[in-house]
């Protein structure tokens, strides 16, 4: 029989350390309370997965025409046929091209005889994703058939797969965008808080200048100047730069702002005096201090940037084709009639709205979370 | 307040300054100069140039000379004459065509502002008082959707409803009768029947930013001690409401007049062309797209002196009106 078990004596407890929650956990905790900047963070993370895995997703390619269903009408998915019989698979009607007896226009016609049923993982045509991998397995297709869930436009093209497409051009120009605006904000804001004074002035003057200035104009005039014989890629590029040149104000105001009210906090004197460079004072201290009103700033500036670029494009005057973004697809929604005809053709402009809802609402969540410290 | 509005009028000729030389280089930058598309206006025609021809055209013009001469040059005859330039597209001077059409701009713009202020007031006023009511998240949802579509979906979307409701075309500003009738009471009615349209597409986005942040201030100024002291003083709450916390609020929003105005300018062109309106929209878009750059320079030269001058003229009333705003 043996007592020392009983008798070893208790290990110390360790003296509990406080809970610590850090800035960026009080901001997540403040955020999550705004349910619809929630539904907004869900939407924008939706609209860059389908973005970025597009090719699987889309069952057709971009440029993939189909001559049996042109300015065709979206087709509906069923699971009940007309007999009212249930299908455990979904499937579409098939469709015939016929001609108005009227108009004599190629009118494509609902043939509820046939059924196209749906299937996952088809083989259809080959892509290849992002350089990686080529493949020609697509998400979903018609058996020995074809589906087109918003329509095809006046070439035969799946509007359902080009919207996916083009979500990729769209975001991309606004994600880079924002990310030279960024720079450029940091930066330019950062030398006018910093040495303050006449560059500050000088710098705060150039600001409200652009500000004072209709954007929309300058963005179109400098846009209609590029050169036409630029390729697709080059005016991409070009017509980012031009998106992001005018869109850093913001972003440099609140940068200036930030580090002239931080300057004079005690933390930073602090630092100061506890022999930390300058460099570690900006990047340790000031930097994570207005970091999160930076982010708010970004959130909102990507809407402006997002439907620039779509006013450009829908104009003619931004990206052009091959290159395509929602605007560039609705450039073939510019005339009433051909509205009209194929009203399915306004589809993109609900993903603009939508992204850009998206964005408001995230950035609104935002705006609230930025400062936890607030009441 | 002399000495103010000297000060403000210079900085406006500065800004006007910048804004001419942005201009002017916006001008420049296509490759080839007005030489180039003289000779190809030429050479569709049938005429072809020698390269002395060319050389001499260039000489005339002063195209041979240093930018910065052009520029001054280029500055001279705005100011001196009210000379724009000569536009490809019509074979005409600048100034002349635009002329025509900028009143119809001016009159869209500024009803578009007062529609703006009108409705968005009152809507941004009772949305705060009634906090969290069916109608404030009504109307801040309208507001979510007003300020996430862009101008020329709303026309669209306006023209294609017209279409299939009316089956009539719902753009342009006058009725077909009246296009080139002189102007009588009959067109001004006919006018304000069809001006609606764009100024509500125009309006829109403009509209549901006010009702945001007039809300957004008076649930600030709502929430003051002086309110509370005025209520348990016994004011009415409609007196009250609109003596005191209605009249702080409103200051931000009128003095963002200016940027207002700006919007609204910057926004005018896309709805006028989208809307086939006859108004100075088509006129820059067209230009635009065929690179008439003397024309397009012109007009993003006129958009930006409309706005600095509007938010200048705003910002004198604004001191006029309420004696603690300071011109700085």
């Amino acid at each position: 029989m043996t007592i020392t078990t009983a008798l070893q004596p208790r290990r110390p407890a360790r003296p509990r350390r406080p809970d610590v929650a850090t800035q960026w956990q009080l901001i997540w905790r403040r955020f999550r309370r705004h349910r619809l900047a929630l539904v907004g963070v869900a939407i924008i993370g939706l609209l860059v997965f389908t973005s970025v895995f597009a090719e699987v997703l889309a069952p057709y390619g971009p440029l993939q025409r189909n001559p049996r269903y042109i300015n065709g009408p979206p087709m509906l998915v069923h699971m009940i046929d007309a007999d009212g019989a249930f299908h455990a698979r979904p499937f579409v009607y098939a469709r015939t091209m016929g001609r108005d007896a009227v108009t004599l226009r190629a009118t494509p016609t609902v043939d509820e005889a046939n059924r196209w049923s749906l299937r996952f993982f088809v083989r259809g045509t080959e892509y290849s994703f992002w350089g990686l991998f080529r493949s020609d397995i697509h998400l979903f297709g018609a058996e020995g058939g074809f589906v087109h869930l918003f329509g095809t436009d006046d070439l035969g093209r799946d509007v359902f797969s080009r919207n996916l497409f083009a979500a990729r051009i769209s975001l991309s120009v606004g994600f880079i965008g924002v990310a030279v605006a960024f720079v450029l904000g940091t930066v330019i804001g950062g030398i006018a808080g910093y040495f303050g004074g006449l560059i500050d002035n000088l710098i705060m003057r150039l600001i409200e200048f652009i500000r004072s200035i209709p954007t929309l104009p300058l963005w179109l005039a400098l846009s209609a100047a590029l050169p036409r014989d630029w390729n697709a890629l080059q005016v991409y590029v070009a017509i980012t730069l031009i998106l992001a040149l005018v869109g850093w104000t913001w972003l440099a105001r609140t940068v200036r702002s930030k580090l002239l009210a931080l300057r004079e906090e005690e933390f930073v004197m602090a630092a100061r005096l506890a022999g930390c460079s300058d460099a570690r004072i900006i990047g340790r201290h000031l930097l994570p201090a207005f970091m999160s009103y930076l982010i708010v700033d970004l959130t909102i500036s990507f809407p402006e940037i997002l439907l620039a670029e779509t006013s450009l494009s829908f104009l003619g005057l931004g990206l052009r084709e091959p290159v395509e973004s929602w605007g560039v697809m609705l450039y073939a929604a510019q005339n009433v009639r051909a509205i009209a005809h194929s009203p399915w053709l306004l589809i993109p402009g609900l993903f603009v709205i939508l992204a850009v809802l998206a964005f408001n609402f995230a950035g609104d969540g935002l705006r609230d979370a930025a400062d936890p410290y607030a009441k | 307040m002399l000495k103010l509005l000297l000060y403000r009028l210079a900085y406006m000729a500065l800004t006007l300054l910048l804004v001419s030389v942005v201009t002017f280089v916006i001008i420049q930058l296509p490759p080839g100069d007005y030489a180039d598309s003289y000779v190809a206006k030429k050479a569709q025609a049938g005429v072809s140039m020698t390269r002395q021809d060319v050389e001499d055209l260039r000489h005339t013009l002063g195209l041979d000379r240093p930018l910065h001469e052009q520029y001054l040059r280029w500055m001279s005859r705005i100011v001196l004459h009210g000379d724009l330039g000569w536009s490809w597209e019509w074979r005409r001077p600048v100034s002349e065509v635009i002329g025509e059409r900028l009143p119809l701009t001016l009159v869209l713009a500024f009803s578009t502002l007062i529609f703006m202020y009108a409705v968005a007031l009152p809507i941004g006023i009772y949305s705060a008082v009634r906090q969290y009511s069916l109608s404030d998240h009504l109307f801040s949802g309208l507001g979510y959707i007003g300020l996430a579509i862009p101008n020329f979906l709303l026309a669209i979307i306006f023209m294609y409803l017209g279409q299939q409701w009316f089956g009539q075309s719902v753009g342009g500003l006058f009725s077909p009768r009246f296009i080139d009738a002189p102007w009588s009471w009959a067109k001004l009615w006919d006018l304000l029947g069809h001006l609606w349209i764009p100024v509500v597409v125009l309006g829109t986005s403009g509209t549901a930013y006010l009702v945001r942040s007039m809300r957004a201030a008076l649930l600030d100024e709502l929430e003051k001690m002086y309110v509370v002291a005025a209520r348990a003083g016994g004011l009415s709450p409609l007196r009250l409401l609109f003596k005191y916390p209605v009249r702080m609020a409103l200051n931000p929003i009128i003095s963002t007049l200016g940027w207002r105005l700006t919007y609204v300018i910057s926004g005018a062109p896309i709805v006028g062309y989208v809307m086939a309106l006859p108004d100075t929209g088509p006129l820059f878009l067209n230009s635009l797209m065929n690179q008439d750059m003397q024309m397009a320079g012109a007009m993003v030269f006129i958009f930006c002196a409309l706005t600095i001058i509007g938010t200048f003229v705003s910002d004198l009333l604004l001191a006029l009106l309420d004696p603690r705003i300071k011109l700085t």
